[in-house]
C-alpha cells in the first residue's frame, strides 16, 4: 500500500469538490492511502508571493511539517498548491537560515521543517507511483471513441524541477491513452489558462480561456481534461462569459482526469461528483455507471 | 553608501529567483513572445526589464505590466539567458505593494491584499469574499455576471456559504506574527 499525505487545498473543499471526490475514490481504487492534513491552511496560491515572500513560505511550511510528522510524501491535486509546496520545500532545503527563522514561526503551532519529505502532483502519483501499466490492469469501463483535450495548464511542469520535459509533456495523453480515451492533439495544451487574472484583469483571462476552448473545438475535443481546480473554474464556469464577450457559443464540458480515470475503473459516476458541472458533460453519459 | 538605484533594488528583491541578473538580460523578445497576456500590457515584459536596468522607475511602476503577469512561468522556462522573469514580475508587485504605488483602477493589488487578509484571519481562502474585490473596482457590470456564476455554482453545491477556518487559528495566528509582527491581533 503506497500512502501519502493529502493536501486537497481550500478550491477542493467546494469549487472543485468533484475533483476531491474522484481524487478519494480513484486512489483507494488503485490502492493508494491519503492520510489527510489533519489542519492544512491555503497555500496562498499567487497571491501570498504578491504581498510577503516569509509569510507566503511561513504558512506553506506548516502543511509541509505536519506531513512531515507522519513522515509522509505530501501530494496535491492543485497545480498552485503544488507549486508553491514544492518550490517551499526545495528552498528551505537549500536556505538553513531562512528554515531557522521560519522554524522560529512554527514552534508557535508545535510543528518543525527539517526537510525530510518530497512534494508531489496528484497526477504523478498516478503515473509513477501507480504507474499507467497497474492503472490500464484495473480499467473494467474503457472510454474507447472519447476524443479528449488534454490541458496541463501552466504550475504542473513551471518553473521548471529537475530535467523534465517543460515543453513536450506526453504524461497526460498517456494517462488517457490508459483509460481507453482518446487524446486528441491540442497545440495550446501548455497555454495558461489566466488563473486568478479572471477576478484581477479580465478582459485579458476571458481572451486566454477563448484561445483555449477555441483550440480544443477546432482540433474535435469532445471534452477538456484537467488537473487543476483553477483551470477547471476558468475554462467552465466562465464559458458564458466568453461566448457573451465574444458571440461565440462554445459548450465544451470540462472535467478532471480523475474523474475520467474513475468512470474507467468502474466507479459510479455520482461518487465522482458527475453531474456537478455548469456545462454538462453528457459525452460521459455512455460510460457512466 | 551611495543609495542603490531602482535597478539595484529589484535585482535584490529576488529572494526566490535563482535565475540570473537582470543585466544578463540580452533583449531578445522570447518573453514577450510567449507571453500569454502581452496584448493587454502597457510595456511588453522585454520592455519592462530594459526600463528597469535604465532606471525608469516611475514609469514601470505606473505601468500595468507586472500586475497583469499571471504567473504561467512560461517565459522563465524560455529565457535564453535564465533570467526568472515571472519572479521579476512578483518582485515588483511587493515593491509596488510596499511602496504603495500603483496604476489607478487595477484590481490586482487589492484582490492580493483582500486574499492574504482572508486567511490571516481563518486560515483558509473563501471564494465569495475574493469576488468583493470588483467593489473597489469600475466593474458593476462584472459584479453582477460574478453573483449570477455563484448563485449557478451554490445551486451545484460549488459554493461556500459560511467562510471555512482552520482548527488551531490561535496558534496559526501567534505563528504568523512571529514574522509579520504587525498581524499579531487581525
Amino acid at each position: 500500500m503506497k500512502e501519502f499525505a493529502y493536501f486537497p487545498g481550500c478550491s477542493l473543499e467546494k469549487v472543485g469538490l468533484s475533483y476531491h471526490l474522484s481524487t478519494v475514490e480513484t486512489t483507494r481504487k488503485l490502492g493508494v492511502d491519503l492520510k489527510e492534513l489533519e489542519d492544512w491552511n491555503c497555500c496562498g496560491a499567487t497571491t501570498y508571493f504578491h504581498v510577503d515572500e516569509l509569510l507566503a513560505y511561513t504558512l506553506c511550511a506548516r502543511n509541509l511539517a505536519m506531513a512531515e510528522k507522519d513522515n509522509l510524501d505530501l501530494v496535491a491535486p492543485c497545480s498552485a498548491c503544488y507549486k508553491n509546496s514544492y518550490f517551499t520545500n526545495k528552498h528551505l532545503k537549500e536556505d538553513p537560515d531562512l528554515a531557522e527563522h521560519i522554524n522560529y514561526a512554527l514552534e508557535e503551532d508545535n510543528l518543525n521543517f527539517s526537510g525530510q519529505i518530497e512534494v508531489k502532483h496528484l497526477i504523478e502519483v498516478f503515473v509513477h507511483d501507480v504507474g499507467l501499466e497497474e492503472i490500464r490492469n484495473n480499467v473494467s469501463m474503457p472510454l474507447e471513441g472519447l476524443r479528449v483535450a488534454p490541458y496541463y495548464g501552466c504550475q504542473i511542469l513551471r518553473p521548471r524541477k529537475d530535467h523534465e520535459d517543460v515543453e513536450q509533456a506526453e504524461f497526460f495523453e498517456d494517462l488517457l491513452s490508459a483509460i481507453g480515451a482518446e487524446p486528441i492533439p491540442y497545440p495550446l495544451k501548455l497555454k495558461c489558462c489566466g488563473g486568478s487574472l479572471i477576478l484581477s484583469s479580465r478582459e485579458a483571462a476571458l481572451s486566454m480561456v477563448r484561445n483555449l476552448l477555441q483550440n480544443a473545438e477546432d482540433n474535435g475535443a469532445e471534452v477538456i481534461a484537467t488537473a487543476c481546480p483553477m483551470c477547471q473554474v476558468n475554462l467552465e464556469c466562465y464559458q458564458q462569459q466568453v461566448n457573451q464577450e465574444f458571440g461565440t457559443r462554445f459548450s465544451v464540458p470540462v472535467v478532471y482526469f480523475t474523474q475520467l480515470m474513475g468512470l474507467a475503473l468502474g466507479i459510479p459516476a455520482k461518487k465522482l461528483g458527475i453531474g456537478k458541472e455548469i456545462v454538462a458533460a453528457t459525452p460521459l453519459a455512455p460510460y457512466a455507471r | 553608501m551611495a543609495k542603490p538605484s531602482f535597478s539595484d533594488e529589484i535585482a535584490n528583491l529576488l529572494h526566490a529567483g535563482h535565475g540570473n541578473p537582470l543585466r544578463t538580460c540580452i533583449q531578445c523578445g522570447t518573453c514577450s513572445g510567449t507571453c500569454p497576456v502581452v496584448e493587454y500590457m502597457d510595456h511588453t515584459p522585454r520592455r519592462i526589464i530594459g526600463m528597469i536596468r535604465a532606471n525608469l522607475k516611475d514609469e514601470v511602476l505606473a505601468s500595468n505590466t507586472y500586475w497583469y503577469c499571471a504567473s504561467c512561468y512560461h517565459c522563465t522556462v524560455r529565457c535564453p539567458a535564465q533570467i526568472d522573469i515571472a519572479e521579476t514580475m512578483y518582485a515588483l508587485k511587493r515593491y509596488s505593494i510596499w511602496k504603495h504605488v500603483h496604476q489607478e483602477g487595477l484590481v490586482g493589488p487589492v484582490f492580493s491584499e483582500t486574499f492574504v487578509k482572508t486567511i490571516l484571519r481563518s486560515g483558509r481562502s473563501f471564494e465569495p469574499i475574493l469576488a468583493t474585490s470588483y467593489l473597489f473596482s469600475s466593474g458593476a457590470r462584472e459584479l453582477i455576471q460574478e453573483a449570477f456564476m455563484g448563485t449557478k455554482m451554490m445551486l451545484k453545491g460549488r459554493m461556500p456559504v459560511l467562510p471555512p477556518r482552520i482548527k488551531r487559528l490561535d496558534n496559526f495566528k501567534r505563528m504568523v506574527s512571529r514574522v509579520i509582527p504587525l498581524e499579531a491581533d487581525s
